[in-house]
């Protein structure tokens, strides 16, 4: 392994036995426990994915095909608090969490995806685009109802829409470090963001660079690896919700 | 908007459906977002906080949050003005550069003239750093440009500097990494906002310019920029939106500090200050009621716009 002082020196361009010794230090570091923190980040994201995508769809749907009394001004309420910024309400949103005992969990980290009104709007834009309501009425005839016409019938039609905003959601939640780092405290709990965080708090002269560097690696790295395999479709997410040309 | 369903045959009603669909989205809606919001102005009108091991308040003060949150501290200087400032500062300077270069990229890459191929591929390229994370970006900017970080090790060896230049204590030196890495992660993104806005362009509107004989500077002033104002528009008031959020970043650089000086302290930074171990709840409540109508002001033009288009 070479010293700090080396490793500050210059770069070398192919990763040498250097790049398993530090990625075996850091993997095993006693203070910050990054697979821990990776599998929880990996929990949370994918959580968070997944309801964010389905319930988006399920409301989308809901506006798109049906008429009801309060249908104009569901969807103009969506529209109006989408720009909203979260930090907004943290306040409030932090002190009930501590009123329900719920710091350390992930169910205030997972379960506010469900309300994602960015998603809904890009939802809603693609549900106009691809879905006939000859296709509703079809199914409806057939006898099939309603839940079941969205589960199978919808979904399966908006997967490239669920594709992108999952992928897109999934990223935002990996990322994410102002809220988790106020409810998270315990170990081993932690999300990467926060360890990430750590490592800046701790009094870094003390670190072994190479391993700090192995770390930042570990944080950005499996969202990269997904962006690179499904650049394509993400790309095509990146003007959802807003304006046409 | 025009083909509805209408219920067809008797004694089925669709609309409850409607409801059911939409529930989980409000329920959540309103139980995670819309309470704390509430709950987040009310607290703004009270004195809540932790001294030590003892808890004050919550005693109602009426404005006296806000009051305090306009007076000078100390130093004379007015901690919210200044961190509002610091956050506008830290925004332009990096969305600036970003709309323009952002601007200038588009405009290549959609040159119908020029068809320049590998449109995905650079799309790729340059969206990337907008996934990396930013606390983790921000942690290699502060491990590159340390006092003992390579980029020292760089300038010394070349003799370009004499000491060591401590990059991460001078005012402008963290304002303009702070700013360089809101640019590199952003810039891709608008890139590709503004290529589709160009591309929403009818081309015949280019060909028309040129057969009337413009060159190409005309072409962008005269054509390209009018039809593209729009969507200019939304994107720079959706950054700034973004831009008010800023915390990520300086928050790890700076490991919450805002050094040197408070000159990198955002808006974010200081309600997170406030919602720490002092667990000041009125003073987080008032930063955030100040934050929340600026940017609620901001959202009402995104709104606006995006509204108008469905109503097309």
């Amino acid at each position: 392994m070479r010293s700090n002082s080396q490793l500050q020196a210059g770069f070398t361009l192919l990763p040498k036995n250097n790049f398993f010794v530090n990625l075996k230090n850091a993997w095993t570091d006693a203070s910050i426990n990054i697979p821990r923190g990776m599998l929880n980040s990996f929990f949370i994201a994918a959580c968070s994915a997944i309801l964010t995508t389905y319930f988006s769809a399920l409301t989308a749907y809901g506006i798109h095909v049906y008429t009801f009394r309060l249908k104009k001004f569901a969807f103009y309420f969506i529209m109006a608090v989408m720009m909203i910024p979260p930090q907004v309400s943290a306040v409030g949103f932090i002190q009930l969490v501590y009123k329900f005992h719920l710091t350390n969990s992930y169910i205030p980290l997972i379960l506010p995806s469900i309300a994602a009104p960015v998603v809904f709007f890009y939802m809603k834009q693609y549900l106009e685009s691809v879905l006939p309501m000859e296709m509703v009425e079809a199914a409806r005839m057939d006898g099939s109802g309603e839940f079941r016409t969205f589960n199978r019938i919808v979904l399966p039609i908006m997967k490239p829409a669920i594709a992108v905003q999952m992928i897109f959601s999934f990223v935002s939640s990996w990322n994410n470090y102002f809220i988790p780092a106020l409810l998270l405290d315990k170990a081993e709990k932690k999300t990467v963001p926060i360890m990430i965080a750590q490592l800046r708090s701790a009094d870094y002269s003390k670190f072994d660079m190479g391993k700090v560097y192995m770390f930042i690696l570990l944080a950005i790295l499996p969202v990269m690896v997904v962006y690179i395999i499904l650049s394509k479709s993400i790309i095509k997410g990146v003007t959802a919700g807003s304006v046409k040309g | 908007m025009d083909k509805r369903l209408q219920p067809k045959r008797k004694g089925v009603n669709y609309a409850k459906w409607g409801y059911i669909f939409i529930l989980p989205f409000f329920v959540t809606y309103i139980i995670f977002t819309l309470t704390p919001q509430i709950m987040t102005i009310y607290n703004s009108f009270f004195e809540n906080y932790r001294s030590g091991l003892k808890q004050i308040g919550p005693n109602f003060v009426g404005l006296k949050n806000y009051v305090s949150l306009f007076s000078p501290d100390k130093t004379g200087s007015i901690g919210m003005l200044k961190y509002f400032g610091n956050t506008i500062v830290l925004w332009l300077m990096g969305a600036v550069p970003q709309i323009i270069v952002a601007l200038l990229l588009a405009v290549f890459f959609t040159s119908y003239r020029l068809n320049i191929k590998g449109q995905q591929f650079f799309k790729t390229v340059i969206y990337m750093p907008n996934l990396i994370m930013a606390a983790a970006f921000s942690m290699l900017f502060f491990t590159l440009f340390s006092p003992v970080g390579p980029i020292n090790q760089v300038l010394l060896a070349h003799g370009i500097v004499d000491k060591s230049v401590n990059f991460l204590g001078l005012k402008v030196s963290v304002r303009i990494l702070i700013s360089l890495m809101n640019f590199l992660m952003w810039f891709g993104n608008t890139t590709i906002l503004l290529m589709a806005g160009i591309q929403g362009i009818d081309q015949n509107m280019f060909e028309a310019a040129e057969i009337d004989g413009a060159n190409s500077l005309q072409v962008f002033f005269r054509v390209t920029l009018p039809l593209l104002a729009p969507i200019l528009v939304y994107t720079i008031i959706t950054a700034m939106i973004g831009g008010l959020q800023m915390f990520d970043v300086p928050q790890v650089l700076t490991n919450g500090k805002g050094t040197p000086d408070r000159a990198s302290m955002t808006m974010v930074m200081y309600l997170n200050n406030y919602l720490g171990t002092s667990k000041n709840y009125g003073m987080a409540g008032a930063v955030s009621v100040v934050l929340f109508i600026v940017s609620a002001g901001l959202s009402l033009f995104v709104y606006n716009m995006l509204s108008k288009q469905y109503r097309q």
